[in-house]
């Protein structure tokens, strides 16, 4: 049990300084969707069980205007599947580096594969002697720990705060155009981030704000699946 | 929208994000091999979908009325050169996101 003990602590230790941008992150974030929901109209309660049992930032502040919007839970399924699609993709990335993690922290580390979950524990360098289960396990809930404190404060005293909170919804088109940034500067070939802009675009354009995501995720997912070729040699190794 | 109806939509955004999280390591269990088309989309993908979710935001953005989207792109361009500048992702959202705030607030 003392062994036990060392091997969390140790692994909690090594995983905290990691964490701390995604401390300093989510607590703002998580704040500010807080604080969306607060004047939106929601208890407190919403961003603290959104926060707990989603867990997924982008699709948490969509689900506000699912839920100020008509009652289509089709349509919610739909939406979430496909802002959250990107998530298919981190589970494939971390196939092989959740492969050996025992069965009691596997679910909970696939339950919390956010964004920025994602980012550490699939670029981080973990010390030797480290158990890498209880590494991946404190990344992922102290992530989860900023994001629902901050969500849960934000919503709390979201109302109280003195200055006007117009225009605080744009901390999420801020928030995807930084992490398209990040995706930009790290890939050699910008094929796939334009087809994302362009594609999005066009369909916005053509099918309207309110029905433009379905086309616009098959396009994406055709177009690249048709230069599987030229752009499966171009972008390995990556 | 009823609170049961409130419930029912966001355990649907619940099952949603949980059906994305969980499928590949259904799909791909420990020890088989993932398909290469599968590899293939998971490089790429991404890319486009971080696009797909810029767009997303900025799609109820009107250039023909109102003050014709001129806030939200120089809020964007604000927030993008800060962080090709400083790649400081905290420092640029914050940035973005007061200059927005006050150019919606004080200046349009």
């Amino acid at each position: 049990m003392k062994k036990k003990q060392h091997i969390a602590s140790r692994a909690l230790r090594a995983a905290f300084p990691k964490t701390l941008p995604i401390l300093a992150g989510f607590l703002f974030l998580g704040f500010s969707y807080g604080m969306y929901m607060n004047v939106s109209g929601f208890s407190f309660l919403y961003p603290l069980f959104m926060s707990l049992l989603v867990f997924a930032g982008s699709v948490e502040f969509v689900a506000v205007s699912m839920l100020l919007g008509a009652f289509d839970p089709v349509q919610a399924l739909l939406m979430t599947i496909m802002i959250n699609a990107r998530h298919l993709f981190y589970g494939i990335s971390m196939l092989d580096k959740y492969r050996g993690v025992d069965k009691k922290k596997k679910p909970y580390l696939i339950f919390g594969l956010c964004d920025e979950t994602f980012s550490i524990n699939y670029t981080a360098v973990i010390p030797e002697g480290i158990d890498r289960g209880w590494f991946y396990f404190f990344v992922t809930l102290l992530n989860q720990i900023y994001w629902v404190g901050g969500a849960t404060l934000g919503g709390l005293f979201g109302s109280v705060i003195p200055f006007e909170t117009e225009g605080l919804d744009f901390v999420m088109t801020a928030l995807f155009v930084v992490i398209f940034l990040d995706q930009w500067m790290k890939e050699k070939n910008h094929f796939s981030s334009l087809t994302g802009l362009a594609v999005s675009l066009i369909c916005l354009l053509i099918f309207g704000s309110d029905h433009f995501m379905i086309p616009a995720m098959i396009s994406i997912l055709l177009l690249l699946t048709l230069l599987q070729k030229p752009l499966g040699k171009a972008g390995e190794p990556a | 929208m009823t609170t049961n109806q409130q419930i029912i939509t966001i355990a649907m955004v619940i099952l949603g994000t949980m059906l994305t999280r969980f499928l590949p390591f259904l799909l791909f269990p420990a020890g088989k091999k993932t398909p290469k088309y599968i590899q293939y989309l998971g490089k790429v993908l991404p890319a486009a979908v971080f696009g797909l979710l810029v767009i997303y935001c900025v799609k109820d953005v009107s250039v023909l009325q109102g003050n014709h989207g001129i806030p939200e792109i120089l809020a964007i361009a604000l927030t993008a050169g800060l962080h090709l500048w400083k790649k400081n992702m905290f420092l640029s959202i914050a940035a973005g996101t007061l200059f927005y705030m006050a150019l919606v607030q004080f200046v349009f």
